[in-house]
């Protein structure tokens, strides 16, 4: 994310910094009042405010905390400090995935050092009354904030989502902010939370595309990855989207905050604040065709190889819901995985809970992975040289993270590869 | 010039220019503090015990947890200037300074004297944001 600036006008300044007004009840949580563990907290989100060119501080009504996937000693060490100075959470916080499945301890390899180290600060952060949710889709939960809620919401693809397809209110928490504003209740006034910068500087066209390519969630997986490199950290408006379920919002907003930084995105007719174009759009909005070809372009620069043997497959980046489980056991309608290819779903823990064919699934060959996501923890093995995925966020981070060529396909396409042991592709059905 | 402290304290080291932004997560090695990005024009530098000077920050918002890691094992620059106030330096640094205190690393932002900060100079940052490089002679 780039800096605010000093200008007025530019992202998310509204001050200098130098502005900040602390309420008497701020000012009593900085002087310890609270207890040393909201002391430390409120000093972070006051120093975050004055880096943000905030004025003053809002209360949220809950928090989502990614802090808890551990980079390192500094993680556990700051989470393990809050939570032996007293640390409780305010409002009701879920928590974005660690770095090991709780569930399935055997799948994550690596030292076990820092397999302890992971578990450790996961627990730190349950310890100071985060549910342990370990889902990186909290949206997809009983419990999500109505439109208008202001949150504070850390893992880009949550907040892409509550912005833009609940139509709450985030900016982007980072690691240990996002924490600090769930200790004292307590966020700068910026970013995603103010009005003006939730309009639509570019506005995307699609055209030339039939209703049947319009279905499933390739597509919008791809528009994703093409708008987020295109915006950059903008907020962009779609047009010529009708119908769009939610699994599709997720995987568009997942993408384009890989590729870019967007944190928010309207389509016209769908999501909350665009009823029209004028509503969404803001001044000097730019203009751009999505064409057929235009995508086809996008979604092969998703792959770094084309085809061949096959040693893995991953779904569920981000964590799949119920539903996206449930076509998997549809599309493998009895067959089983190829024995050298290993086929992993990852979604939450309460996902998983509610799908009832998992004992199918498992019977078959899939494997599931909760609290965690194949990409960025030790869990493929390490004879793995070419994955296939229908995530457009897990084949941008994934050649890189886990040194692998990635196939960009369809869910259909990676589960009939899956059974066949080898890429099967069903060409180019946008063209 | 008077820059605006991101993260109070004093600090001094050689300045380390970068033309172009860097995470500290994936940048930079938090081990060594080796830029490691090898798209990067400064790919193969080192940040320790520099002071880093660049435009703002990049990248993943685990770039703080990386930032703080890279101070608590002792590589991490002495200090960071950057043109514009930056959220994950900011939050980074300000969390390594709880835990770490006798290893903190000042953050300031320079705005419009940004332009006039050299690499490879003498560079100050005093506890009130006042920066200072001195010429070589």
């Amino acid at each position: 994310m780039s800096g605010p600036g000093f200008s007025p006008g530019t992202d998310d300044a509204s001050g200098d910094g130098r502005d900040l007004q602390l309420t008497p009840p701020d000012r009593a949580m900085l002087a310890g009042e609270e207890g040393p563990a909201v002391a430390m907290a409120m000093r972070l989100v006051a120093g975050l405010a004055r880096a943000a060119g905030a004025r003053r501080l809002l209360d949220v009504t809950g928090a989502h905390v990614d802090s808890a996937l551990c980079q390192g000693r500094a993680s556990l060490d700051f989470a393990a400090r809050l939570r032996d100075l007293g640390g409780r959470v305010r409002v009701p916080t879920t928590l974005n995935i660690g770095s090991v499945d709780l569930l399935h301890p055997g799948l994550v390899g690596g030292k076990e050092s820092a397999r302890r180290m992971g578990r450790e600060t996961m627990r730190a952060f349950a310890d100071m009354g985060c549910e342990p949710t370990w889902t990186c889709a909290p949206y997809q939960m009983v419990n999500r904030p109505a439109r208008g809620e202001y949150v504070a919401w850390g893992e880009s693809n949550a907040v892409v989502f509550a912005n833009s397809a609940l139509g709450a209110r985030t900016p982007r928490f980072g690691d240990f902010a996002d924490i600090a504003a769930a200790l004292t209740g307590r966020a700068p006034e910026m970013g995603l939370y103010l009005d003006r910068n939730r309009r639509a500087d570019v506005h995307y066209h699609l055209t030339g595309f039939s209703g049947e390519s319009l279905a499933g969630e390739e597509l919008f997986a791809v528009l994703g990855f093409l708008i987020g490199a295109d915006a950059g950290a903008g907020v962009p408006v779609i047009t010529g989207l009708e119908r769009v379920c939610e699994d599709q919002l997720k995987v568009l907003g997942a993408a384009a905050a890989s590729s870019g930084a967007v944190g928010m995105f309207h389509i016209v007719g769908v999501t909350p604040e665009a009823p029209d174009l004028a509503a969404a759009a803001g001044p000097g909005l730019r203009r751009e065709e999505v064409t057929p070809s235009r995508l086809s372009a996008a979604r092969r620069a998703l792959s770094t190889a084309d085809g061949g043997e096959l040693q893995a497959v991953n779904l569920g980046t981000p964590h799949y819901s119920a539903r996206q489980a449930e076509r998997v056991r549809r599309l493998l309608d009895g067959r089983a995985v190829h024995p050298r290819v290993t086929l992993y779903v990852n979604l939450g823990r309460d996902a998983l809970a509610d799908l009832d064919a998992a004992r199918e699934l498992e019977e078959l060959g899939v494997v599931f992975v909760t609290d965690t996501c194949t990409y960025v923890t030790s869990i493929l093995d390490e004879g793995v040289r070419l994955a296939m995925c229908d995530s457009a966020k897990w084949a941008y981070y994934a050649p890189a993270n886990l040194g692998i060529e990635v196939v960009f396909a369809s869910v259909a396409e990676c589960v009939e590869s899956a059974v066949a042991g080898r890429v099967i592709r069903d060409g180019d059905r946008w063209s | 010039m008077k820059g605006m402290p991101l993260l109070a304290g004093a600090a001094r080291g050689a300045g380390l220019k970068l033309a172009e932004p860097i995470s500290f997560w994936g940048g930079i090695n938090p081990a060594d503090g080796m830029i490691v990005d090898r798209r990067h024009p400064a790919a193969g530098r080192s940040v320790t015990g520099r002071i880093l000077i660049m435009p703002h920050g990049r990248g993943s918002t685990t770039g703080s947890a990386a930032l703080a890691e890279c101070i608590r094992i002792g590589a991490g620059p002495a200090g960071i200037i950057l043109q514009s106030p930056d959220h994950i330096i900011t939050v980074g640094a300000l969390a390594a300074a709880e835990l770490y205190p006798h290893r903190s690393c000042p953050v300031a932002a320079a705005g419009e004297g940004y332009s006039d900060l050299a690499d490879g100079l003498p560079t100050v940052i005093r506890p009130d944001g006042v920066i200072t490089q001195q010429p070589v002679a």
